[in-house]
Parts: structure tokens; sequence; C-alpha cells
């Protein structure tokens, strides 16, 4: 079944961004923007809707010869894994433009719409590539947008942290380059041509030291975008200095994009060296949840304080990803779609109270509940879906991961449950101090409540936190055979392996002796 | 060993013709020229148009002639009529962009524009070079005409400078080259490139006669390609000189070097790589790095274009050090198409903002550039993002294509040392996207008024930046027939001699 859904998902939002760009008046383009984005965004459900849960494979396949030399195809195709990160990214792209509009972005607005959509081109490009070689294009294609949205519509030391951002990202990608080719490479010594075609590289097969050097090349890229610790420092900067819709960006889909990177291209490409390579993964994990969570407890500013929770969150989706397990797996990906949720929905919160207050200072605040109720109750709900409490999405993704980390690293869950602890303390802890007590700034008690379109933004993510947490099942149906899959190529590396040294991998292999996964 | 005789030449007009086209219309635009005033001396720039018009339609009619001319001194192969095509593409957009330019700077226009064309035959002579000698008259050619056009500036120091320092490290390194010329011939006992082949399949490698005259020559090409450490020339050269001719430098100049470069080396002396493999692997990576870190201290966009075009020089030598074998040829030619259209382009828009009389622009000069000049600053930042190498731009597939083939060569430290360097260039082509974007103008400066030479010839860098990035196919089959046609008529010639 092949169809041209993929391509209108991935191009709509590119011809709108110049549509924008042709605009004549800059203040009339929020409207046009926010059409071109609601078309991918019901495209996308759209797809939910027809997506087959019972198959493992890609869905909706496009492919198209590009650079036949190089053995490059325009192939796209969509699975279980990145169905819902597809969905996640319309709708945040859609719910960040709707807001920006609403007096976030002043300056320049048709720019600002023109990089977003273009990034958004950018992210389901790279989220549906089923080539290598495409999806590097588009990996880089969402960079550049995202540069400028830091760089232009930036606060502070918006070209510190823009340079910061570059550097990091671009070392990660050229390297990734260069295991890109030499995989190609080895693709075509095998099979006699070359080629990027994922399918094709997976029957790749290499000497134990490429891999390691090849999964070394695009683990670094990857690591670097979740961001693991302790490659990670980027990240608070690039969040702290973005405008509110960048940083939603950001941390809703951008991060994810490195967690589906190990899961899509470094885990299956190299699985046995993704096995060696587990208990410094679970480890660098474990560190970035309780690092990030200790950390964020000691921030004094607001937007910084959730950019460190995001390298605590994102830790618990490294662990969930390498704990090998399809319960683990499974929290991993929900857990990446419940941090774009609840993440998000903070990012616009504190965008929101900064148009107010144009300060990030918790110290600033105080006593909000009573001037400004209803957005206290937004910010208790979207704060309470953070934190993981049960009814809300963030739990059942925690409790995912940490039921599939626990049945192979007890340690690694041991600590990872701190994390959960600390994070609630320090959620908690900030909620009291933003919203609660006496108001001890004059200026507070005159905020204006969230407006009509304010509440319009976050009402389809509360939404959302509810229908994730009470009803999991539509979306852990889709992802199941595709994880298995996945473990099943794990699996079978870890009985070529034979070498069951560690823990989660001697429970893997006898999982896949004793059947349960297929 | 064949002697010449008279008849051996089989005279022919056809494969001389673009030549012939552009050495005319050189001497022409001089003679009119006399008669012409300064101040209307676009009439001639597009006069110079026009003969490059009809010399590019030439060379299109010798495109699939595979022969030799001149008893064997002229090659009209698809190698030769790729490279003239980008010569002949490079040259009109640099006097595009010079139209308006030289006649603001009271340029004279007749000798500028002829100089243009002289230059542009002497680096099609050298892509069409059938024996080492051509080479040597096409280098000088060229040489000669860009010396003069780097001081054209009369009354401007800087570009008297860089005149004088072009001129005297040429002259150097053609000495260089020169000796090396005789020492090969001394190894093989002829000049002509094909019997060098011969001779060489034929004899050991060891001479030391022959590893002396490799040496010399590489140095000779070294400096005319700007590798390390023969660039110091670069730029001072490229800073003095007036911009059009130093994207004429930067493009053309490289374009021709290269050529000949690729066609000595990696074609006729292609059986002995073994012995300059390793010294290019050295050569790409020290000119690698030192061009982007010097790159990422400068002020200047021409001397940070300068030191970037050195860098790039760098990743080309990668190709090149993974010669002859597997792909890298074809790869040099595409990465030669992206990096001549990105080139130019970015030296028009340094052109569009540079203030009369106040040399080359400044970083701060591009501030809020995205505000008064929206659309130079878009072509700006695509042509940044190219050099970068940020997909799907021509200078990505570029890279890519670059890469893979060192990677097929098993250089993998001289790719990942490369793949280093490009993340440190991402610093200095980043710093001029933001200082356009994300700062204010400092003081509205004075902009000269609307020059359609010059918008045009940006529209085109830009069309050639993404088309050639975009659909890179058809340009990736010439350049790899191109190259094939160079070796595989070596290779042919070869065999029959045996």
């Amino acid at each position: 079944m092949g169809g041209f859904w993929l391509t209108a998902l991935i191009f709509v939002p590119a011809l709108g961004a110049l549509g924008v760009l042709l605009q004549s008046d800059d203040d009339s383009v929020w409207l046009p923007a926010f059409i071109y984005s609601l078309i991918p965004l019901a495209i996308s459900l759209y797809l939910f809707a027809i997506f087959d849960p019972s198959q493992a494979g890609y869905q909706f396949v496009e492919r198209y010869a590009w650079i036949p030399q190089f053995g490059i195809s325009y192939h796209l195709g969509v699975d279980g894994i990145s169905l819902f990160l597809v969905i996640l990214t319309t709708l945040l792209t859609t719910l960040s433009i709707l807001y920006s509009g609403g007096g976030d972005i002043e300056m320049r607005p048709r720019e600002f719409c023109f990089m977003m959509l273009i990034l958004e081109t950018g992210l389901l490009g790279a989220l549906l590539a089923v080539d290598l070689f495409l999806f590097y294009v588009f990996w880089e294609v969402m960079l550049v947008p995202m540069y400028l949205l830091i760089g232009i519509w930036g606060h502070g030391r918006k070209i510190y942290a823009t340079f910061k951002f570059v550097l990091f990202t671009m070392l990660g990608s050229l390297l990734m380059l260069v295991a890109i080719l030499y995989l190609a490479g080895a693709a075509r010594a095998q099979l006699g041509h070359l080629t990027f075609d994922l399918p094709d590289l997976y029957r790749v097969s290499l000497s134990p030291a490429e891999s390691r050097w090849l999964f070394a090349g695009f683990a670094l890229a990857f690591a670097i975008k979740v961001p693991m610790w302790p490659v990670h420092t980027w990240l608070p900067d690039a969040h702290t200095e973005a405008p509110t819709a960048g940083s939603v960006i950001l941390a809703g889909i951008m991060l994810k994009m490195g967690a589906y990177g190990f899961v899509r291209f470094a885990i299956p490409l190299f699985p046995t060296v993704a096995i060696e390579a587990a208990p410094l993964f679970l480890a660098l994990a474990v560190v970035g949840i309780v690092y990030g969570a200790l950390v964020a407890m000691a921030q004094p500013n607001l937007k910084r304080l959730i950019a460190y929770s995001s390298v605590s969150h994102l830790g618990f989706v490294m662990l969930g990803v390498f704990a090998f397990d399809p319960q683990g797996l499974q929290g991993a990906i929900y857990q990446m779609l419940n941090h774009g949720v609840s993440t998000g929905a903070l990012f616009l919160l504190v965008g929101m109270i900064y148009v107010r207050r144009h300060t990030f200072d918790i110290s600033e605040f105080g006593g909000l509940w009573k001037s400004i109720p209803i957005y206290g109750a937004v910010f208790m709900v979207v704060m309470l879906s953070s934190i993981g409490l049960p009814g809300l999405n963030g739990f059942v993704g925690e409790f995912l991961i940490l039921l599939g980390t626990y049945l192979h690293s007890e340690r690694a869950a041991w600590v990872a449950v701190t994390g959960v602890v600390l994070g609630a303390l320090y959620m908690l802890w900030t909620y009291e101090r933003v919203m609660w007590g006496p108001i001890t700034k004059s200026i507070n008690s005159t905020l204006k409540d969230l407006t009509a379109r304010e509440i319009a933004v976050m009402v389809p993510l509360i939404a959302l936190m509810l229908l994730m947490g009470l009803y999991p099942r539509p979306l852990l149906d889709r992802m199941e055979p595709s994880v298995n899959l996945l473990l099943n190529r794990v699996a079978a590396a870890q009985v070529r392996l034979d070498r069951p040294r560690y823990s989660t991998v001697a429970a893997l292999a006898s999982q896949a002796r004793s059947g349960r996964i297929q | 060993m064949s002697h010449l005789t008279l008849s051996a030449i089989n005279f022919s007009w056809l494969p001389i013709l673009p030549l012939a086209t552009v050495a005319a219309g050189a001497m022409a635009i001089m003679l009119i020229g006399a008669g012409v005033d300064d101040e209307d001396s676009a009439s001639l720039g597009v006069l110079a148009l026009i003969t490059l018009l009809a010399a590019f339609v030439f060379t299109i009619f010798t495109l699939g002639e595979n022969s030799l001319a001149f008893g064997g001194s002229l090659a009209t192969d698809d190698y030769a009529a790729f490279f003239e095509i980008v010569i002949l593409i490079a040259t009109a957009l640099t006097v595009a962009m010079s139209l308006d330019y030289v006649a603001d700077e009271g340029m004279a226009g007749a000798e500028y524009y002829s100089l243009i064309l002289f230059a542009a035959f002497g680096m099609m002579l050298m892509a069409a070079a059938g024996d080492l000698i051509i080479i040597f008259i096409g280098l000088e050619t060229m040489s000669l005409a860009v010396y003069a056009l780097a001081g054209f500036l009369r009354r401007d120091p800087r570009s008297n400078e860089a005149a004088l320092k072009y001129f005297v490290l040429g002259a150097f390194s053609t000495g260089f080259l020169l000796y090396g010329i005789a020492l090969i011939y001394g190894a093989t006992g002829t000049i002509g490139l094909q019997p060098i082949r011969a001779a060489l399949n034929n004899t050991a490698a060891a001479n030391p006669l022959l590893l002396l005259g490799l040496g010399m020559m590489l140095i000779g090409f070294g400096f005319k390609v700007a590798a390390v450490p023969f660039h110091m020339w670069t730029p001072d050269a490229y800073e003095g000189a007036p911009t059009p001719v130093t994207a004429f430098m930067a493009v053309g100049v490289k374009l021709a070097a290269f050529a000949g470069f690729m066609r000595v080396f990696m074609v006729n002396l292609g059986p002995v790589s073994a012995q300059w493999t390793m010294v290019l692997w050295t050569i790409a990576a020290l000119t690698m790095t030192v061009g982007n870190f010097a790159a990422l201290v400068q002020q200047s966009l021409k001397r940070m274009l300068a030191y970037s075009a050195i860098a790039h020089a760098g990743y080309l030598l990668v190709a090149m050090a993974a010669a002859p074998r597997g792909m890298a040829g074809g790869a040099m030619l595409y990465y030669l198409i992206g990096y001549a259209f990105t080139n130019l382009g970015a030296f028009a828009i340094v052109i569009a903002l540079e203030r009369k009389g106040a040399g080359g622009a400044m970083l701060n000069d591009f501030r809020g550039l995205s505000r008064s000049r929206p659309g130079f600053a878009l072509a700006m930042t695509l042509f940044m993002l190219s050099l970068m190498g940020v997909p799907p731009l021509a200078g990505f597939v570029g890279k890519f294509y670059v890469f893979s083939a060192a990677l097929s060569a098993h250089l993998v430290w001289l790719v990942i040392i490369a793949a280093l360097n490009s993340a440190v260039s991402v610093y200095y082509y980043a710093r001029v996207i933001v200082v356009m974007y994300a700062q204010e103008e400092a003081a509205p400066a004075p902009r000269l008024a609307a020059r359609p030479g010059l918008l045009v010839s940006v529209i085109v860098a830009v069309a050639g930046t993404v088309l050639v990035g975009l659909f890179p196919q058809p340009w990736l089959a010439a350049a790899n027939s191109a190259y094939a046609s160079a070796v595989g008529r070596s290779a042919t010639r070869v065999a029959a001699l045996r």
C-alpha cells in the first residue's frame, strides 16, 4: 500500500513555509501559518485511524529512486514506534504556532512562522525516513531553523546558546555521517551495491571492532541530542534562551529524536554492540536521572529548572530503551510522548507567565494562585502529569520503564526510583514557591489570568494527559508489534553473541529461548 | 617512442574552437576598448559575456569527442569539456558581478575584461592539456593575467601588495613546477602525459629523478590550489585584490589548478600513486586544519572566505589522496561544481555590501542584513549552509561523495579528521548567519543602487547551489563520465602501446 500520505505530511509544512514567506503583510501571517500546520495534524490523525495495529513493519511505504548512483532512495514509512512521535510533532507545532501568535512573538512573525514550518518538515522527514541518507538530510534540515529560532527570537545570551547548540549537534552529526558512509561502503562490499536503505543495511555483517566504532559514531550523535549525561550541557543554555515555541519543540520533539535514533538506527543496526554497551548506557541514564533531578532542584530560574528536569526524564527514556525489555521499551516510547506533552505544556506555561512578568526567576513569584487561579489549576495538572501521578500519563510510562528495568537490572531500577522521588520533590517545591503563600511582589496581584487563546492551547494537552493516563491501550497496542520486532533482532544478536555476561543480557536470552519474545 | 612528424598533426579546428573563441574575444575587447570610456565599460563586459557564451556552445559540441589533437598535446575529451564548461560558467558569473563594480571603481574596463578572458583561456588550456608543456603554458597565461588583475586597484596599497605577493610567490612556484617537468622528462624521456603513463607502467617507480620531479610538481600545484604549507600568499592576495577578482581566483584559478593537478597526478602519474598518496594525505590533513582554524578568527569576509577556500582545497585533497582507486575522481569533479557556484555566490554578496573605496566587507557590515536586504541575507545563508555541508545543498552532496570516496579507499582517519574539521567550520560559517539574522544593524549603511549583473549572478549561484544539491544525479553522471573519459582514454592507449 503506497499512496502519498507521508509525502504530503512532510511537504505541506514546507509549502506552507513558502506561502507564509510570500505573504505581503507581516501581521496577518498567523492565521495561514496555523492552517498550514493544521493540515499535517489532520493527516497524521487520519493515519492513526487507518494504521493497522497488527503489522510490525512499515506502513504507508513510499519508495522512489533519488540518487541511484549511490543507491539512495526516497524511502518513507511509519511504524508503531514513529507513528506517535509524528502525531506529537504535528500537534505541538500547531499549538506552538497558535500560542506564539497570541503575543509571545512580536518581532518578525513572518520569518518565525517560516522557521516553525520548515522545522516541522525536518522533524517529520527524520521520523519517516527509512533511508539513512534521507534521514541524515532531514536530521540536518531540522537543526538549521532551530539555530535561528534560538538566535533570533531568544532571550539573554542567545548567541552563546546558539553556538553551543550548533557546535555540539554538528560535531555529533558529522561523525555520524562518517559512520553512515562507512556502513554504506561495507554494504557495497558485501551486497554488491551501494545502499542506504535501512532494511538492506540490517543485513550487513561487520567485524566486532567495526561495529563498535560505527555504533560509537551513531551513539554520540544521538546521545548529544537526547541529551545523556555528560553531553547534556548545551541543553540548559539552549532551553533557557530559546523562545517559548522553540523550547516546546526542542523539548517536545527534538530531544526525542535522539532516543528515536537509538531505537531506530543505532540498536537495530549494531545489536551486539548495543548489548555490550547496555551497562554503560544504563549507568549513564541513571546518572542522568539523579543528576538532572538534583541540579533542577537548585535552579532559581524556572526555565532552567524544566530544562534539567528534561535531562532527568530523558534518562528514564534511555533506561527503558537499554533495558531491552518489551515493557521497558514500550514504556520508553510512551515516556517520550509523555515528556513531549507535559514538558511542552510546562514550557508553554512558563512562556505565559514570562509574557506577563518578563522574568523566569522563581523568587519573583509567589502566591500566584490568588491572582490567577485558572493558570494555577492548569499548572497543577501539568505538574502532576510531569511528576507521574497515577491516572495521568506520566505514570504509565515511568511504571512500564521501571518494571522493564527491574526485571533485568534491579540496581538501576532502585536508583532510578530515587529520581522519581526527587522529581516529585522539586516539582512540588517549585509549585509551592510560585503558586502558594502570600503575594510578595505587588505586581503579581494584578496579573491577568489566562486568555481564551491560551486556554485553547492548553486544553488539548490536558485532555491528552488524562486520556493517555487512563486509557493507554490504543497506543500500546500499536507499538507492541514494532517493539517486539526490534527486540527480536536484539535477542537474535544475543544468541549469536552467546556470551551471557551481563544480567540484562542473560535474562533477555532466556526470554528469547522460552519464547516470551516471538 | 614515436617521433613527431608534420603529417602526424591532424589539424582540426573543433578542439581549439572554444579556446580560440575566448582568445579572440579577449583581443577584440582590448582593441575595441581603446575607444570606450572607462565609465561605459559595462558594454565591454557584455561583449565578454557573449564571447563566453559562444565558447560555451562550442564546448558543448566537443562533448563525446574523446580524441587527441596537435600530436597529442591537446586533449579533447569530456574531462576537458567538463572543466571548460564549469570554467566558462565561473568566468561568466565573474564578469556579470564585475559589470558595475569595474565602472564604480573607475577601473580600466578594456584591460580588465580582456585579462579576465585571457585568464579563462589559460584555465581552459590547463584543463585540455595533453602534455606538460601545455599545462605550463596554460598555467602561465592564467597566472600572468591574474597577477595583473589582483593589482588592478592601482591606488590601493593593499591591492598592490596582493599583486606583488601573488606574483613573487607564484613565480617561485612556477619555477618548482617547471623544474619538476624537466626532471620528469629526464626520468621518462617524454613530456606527453599519456606516454608518461605508459613509461611508468614499464619501468620501476623508484627512479630518484622521477621522485624528485614528482615532489617538485606537487609543490608547484600545491601553490596554485593553495594547499598548506604553500598557502601563505592566499589570504593577503584574496583580501587585497578587487573582490570580483578574488572570486575569480578562488573559483576559476582553483578549478584550473585542480584540472591540471588531477590530470597529471591521478590520471597520468596514477601508476606510481603509491609514491604520492601518503604525501597528499598529510597535506590534506594540514590544509583542512590550518584553513579552518585560521578562518575562525577572521573579521574580514574576504579573508574568511580565503581561509575557507584553503579548507575546501583540503577536502578535495582528501579525495585525491584516495586516488586513483574508486570514485575519487568523480567525487572531486562533482565537488568542484558545487564549490564554484557556492563561492561565486558568496563573493557576489560580499561585493554587494562593499562600500566604495573601503575595501572588503567586514563581518559587522552584515549586521541586520536580514532586515535591510532579506533576499541577499537568504542567499548568503544558503551559501554558508552549503559551505558548511548542510543537506540538501550542493556542498553537502559534494562532501558526502568525497568522504565516501575516501572511505572506500580505507582512509578512515583522514575522513574523521575531515569531519571534525567540518564541525569546526560550522562556527565561522554560522557566525555570518547569526550576524545577519540575530544582530541589529548598527547604522544604516549606504547601499548602492540595484545592480542587475550582480543580481543575476546571485540568482544563478543560488539556483546552482540548490539544484546541484537537490538533484545531484545528472551532475554526478557528468562528473563520473568526464573523469572516466580521461582515465579510460589513457588506459586504452596504454593497453594499445603494450
